[in-house]
């Protein structure tokens, strides 16, 4: 595997091993350009969040402002020993790990057609790529008309009489995810279709002269190849899909227990008005995101390093 | 730089409203056009003193407050007059997000006004939002079912005991609304107060108020969810169905009966001159007071309608405003309304008029409901009150009369103390 090329960010770990005066120039030079930008960041991200954590220690509601005390970790206590939390959060969990299983496989399907296409190349994409086009909310109205019993088409079609949908969790969940798969699938095969587009055609062919199957093929060198391009799709699909909320929003509203932590948080915030409460779970919700980013990009490094030859 | 600034002031001199003339916005449910219509008339009258813009809020009823709400907690100076849900009138009130009506301008803003009205737009002895309409919920049913079934449900004391097993009898349906949402509290509440009992009493003493969901009351309320829901009248949707699911199954093949809103009425009549529905069934709708739980003690039908709050920060919230609400909730404007938008008037009296008779037959049953209805729990707190008791009674066939109403009882008390989320 010597003659696979190093992804760019392995590049970067390289440069600061054997870092020159000429690199820390330029290092110097790529900090004070980015420096307006992460300024701006700052500014909308880091004080909101501040504020939120600060928020988050006190019985605070909205429409009681004078009856505002502090509590320290109080809400926090509440939240994590509340068994609704931990119900969202495996309802959320579920959904994330369906919707990122099967985006992937069917994802890496829709790439490997549009790489493939022979005629009809830009038709083909333009195809795969609609459903990501389409505003969440809307699609996820069009699926609720359709899985609806007074509106819908799926029952009929489907032969099931007069099935209701959304009257049941695992049923509402299973609407809910399918559309989210429709949804965001496209979005996942275009960054997979970005990794195949990297793998070396060479390397293939190779792999064909020795006896290879296409099989073989598909795991033993495309795959490997493109592993980089894998994870970004999953992690970024990861993070989207933990923190799903307009399609519960539009078709559950979190009934039958279909609520996910970004439903949760709003509910408490928006609707009960219970601002200390909703933002200690909107707290919780930003430090899973952290998590769920930290251990994708620590998984990065491993893979990067087999990908270069380390081991 | 001067040239920009005199474009901007021009620009925001047009938004202060055209040539001097005061604007105030009012804040409205969705309607069909019925308050837009109104505030052109009132407008009028005033004979150029003040403008009313309206601006639409929110579909329903918990979408509305969290709106106003938030808009009111920045002390939004440009909301001065807004159609409020009875519920939350106490939790806005509470806050300081309305002015109160002095006893003179509340006198005259309740004369003749039904006292369920009065008494949700009242707090802590202060008349907080005029009454607009008012609202309740008959028995709608398709007379040939009742037929077949062989009951009359017009008979005093028809129970809703005797409205499952005639449903069931007639292989037909029973209409609720049994979503997760403000309607499904209604019934709840509805239920409670005809078995003679309350969700929560003494909401003035906060998280010490009494709650009396888990009383004999509630458990005979959670008996009457528990056997509709698991019966075969119930509604293959009910867990999910509003207003308007239980419309469409009355007009739907296995329709028989429901429990609705007074729209129901313009909406049948409207729905089948558009074809839309089958011509013949508003000639086969019927209605009868809201069934009771017991048969010996009148139902208590729920209560609804719209009030007008003035806002607390708006620049005309002592004159113009005060003069608009006056305006718009006049005898005459009640009247025009009713008629426009089916809505019902929160006055009495217009239910004796010739022309509301003629166009609602069933007027004088309404105005009766209305009089009798049980308004939800009257309390700051009463989103959470609703919420609670939603999240533990809902979905409908999971209501066990046994475990229910006392559950839901330790939970609203755990609610309202913060110790728990919702």
């Amino acid at each position: 595997m010597t003659a696979v090329q190093p992804a760019p960010v392995a590049g970067l770990r390289q440069g600061r091993a054997e870092r020159s005066d000429r690199s820390r120039a330029e290092r110097r030079l790529g900090l004070l350009l980015s420096a307006p930008a992460v300024a701006i960041m700052l500014l909308v991200t880091a004080y909101p969040l501040v504020n939120a954590v600060y928020l988050s220690m006190f019985s605070y509601r909205i429409t009681a402002p004078d009856d505002r005390r502090f509590v320290g970790f109080g809400n926090y206590t509440t939240v994590l020993g509340d068994a609704l939390f931990w119900q969202d959060v495996f309802t959320t969990f579920v959904v994330t790990v369906v919707t990122v299983a099967v985006e992937l496989v069917i994802g890496f399907g829709l790439a490997m057609v549009m790489h493939r296409a022979v005629f009809a190349r830009r038709t083909v994409r333009t195809a795969i790529l609609l459903p990501y086009g389409i505003v969440t909310v809307i699609s996820a109205f069009a699926w609720k008309y359709a899985f609806d019993l007074q509106s819908g088409f799926v029952d009929s079609w489907l032969g099931l009489g007069d099935r209701a949908w959304f009257s049941g969790r695992w049923s509402s969940l299973s609407v809910v995810v399918l559309s989210e798969i429709w949804k965001t699938t496209p979005f996942v095969s275009l960054l997979l279709l970005a990794g195949l587009a990297q793998v070396p055609g060479d390397l293939g062919e190779a792999a064909t002269v020795d006896g290879a199957t296409a099989w073989q093929r598909l795991w033993r060198v495309t795959i490997p190849n493109m592993k980089a391009a894998i994870m970004v799709a999953a992690l970024f699909r990861t993070l989207d899909a933990w923190r799903i909320f307009d399609n519960v929003y539009v078709m559950t509203s979190g009934q039958q227990r279909t609520e996910t932590l970004s439903f949760l948080a709003y509910r408490q915030t928006i609707t009960r008005t219970a601002i200390g409460l909703g933002d200690a779970v909107g707290v919780l919700l930003f430090l899973s995101v952290v998590l769920i980013a930290a251990v994708f990009i620590k998984g990065f490094r491993v893979d990067l390093s087999q990908v270069r030859g380390d081991r | 730089m001067a040239a920009v600034a005199v474009v901007l002031a021009g620009g925001l001199a047009a938004c202060a409203g055209g040539g001097g003339t005061p604007t105030l916005t009012w804040y409205i449910n969705p309607d069909d056009g019925g308050q837009a219509r109104l505030a052109a008339a009132c407008t009028r009258e005033s004979g150029g003193r003040y403008r009313i813009r309206t601006s639409v809020l929110p579909n329903d009823a918990t979408q509305q407050r969290e709106q106003l709400v938030r808009r009111l907690a920045a002390k939004d100076a440009g909301l001065d007059i807004m159609s409020l849900d009875p519920v939350f009138v106490a939790e806005a009130a509470n806050a300081g997000f309305l002015r109160p009506f002095p006893a003179r301008e509340a006198a005259r803003l309740t004369r003749g006004v039904f006292a369920p009205a009065v008494r949700n737009s009242t707090w802590e002895g202060r008349l907080y939002a005029a009454p607009f309409w008012a609202n309740t919920q008959l028995l709608w049913y398709r007379k040939s079912a009742a037929e077949k079934a062989g009951v009359d449900p017009e008979a005093p004391g028809f129970t809703w005991d005797a409205l499952i097993d005639a449903a069931v009898r007639s292989g037909t349906t029973v209409g609720v609304q049994g979503n997760k949402y403000e309607g499904y509290m209604a019934w709840v509440n509805a239920l409670v107060a005809s078995a003679g009992g309350q969700i929560i009493g003494d909401t003035e003493k906060g998280e010490d108020a009494s709650i009396g969901i888990g009383s004999p009351a509630g458990e005979r309320a959670a008996a009457v969810i528990s056997r509709l829901a698991r019966s075969k009248a119930a509604s293959p949707t009910l867990s999910t169905d509003i207003e308007e699911q239980a419309r469409s199954l009355l007009n739907g093949p296995h329709g028989g009966f429901m429990v609705n809103w007074g729209y129901i009425w313009r909406a049948e009549n409207g729905d089948a001159r558009d074809g839309v529905i089958d011509q013949g069934i508003p000639a086969d709708l019927g209605w009868a007071p809201y069934p009771a739980v017991d048969a010996g003690r009148p139902a208590r039908p729920p209560f609804g309608g719209i009030e007008l709050g003035i806002g607390a920060y708006g620049r005309y919230r002592s004159t113009l405003a005060v003069d608009a609400v006056g305006c718009v909730t006049s005898t005459a404007n009640m009247k025009k309304y009713m008629i426009d938008s089916g809505n019902p008037a929160a006055r009495a009296e217009v239910y004796d008029d010739p022309e509301v008779v003629a166009e609602f037959p069933m007027a004088r049953l309404i105005r009766d409901s209305i009089g009798a209805a049980a308004p939800r729990p009257i309390t700051p707190y009463y989103p959470d009150v609703s919420g609670a008791v939603q999240s533990r009674w809902h979905p409908p066939a999971s209501v066990r009369p046994e475990t229910t109403p006392g559950r839901s009882s330790t939970f609203i008390r755990r609610v309202l103390c913060g110790q728990v989320l919702l």
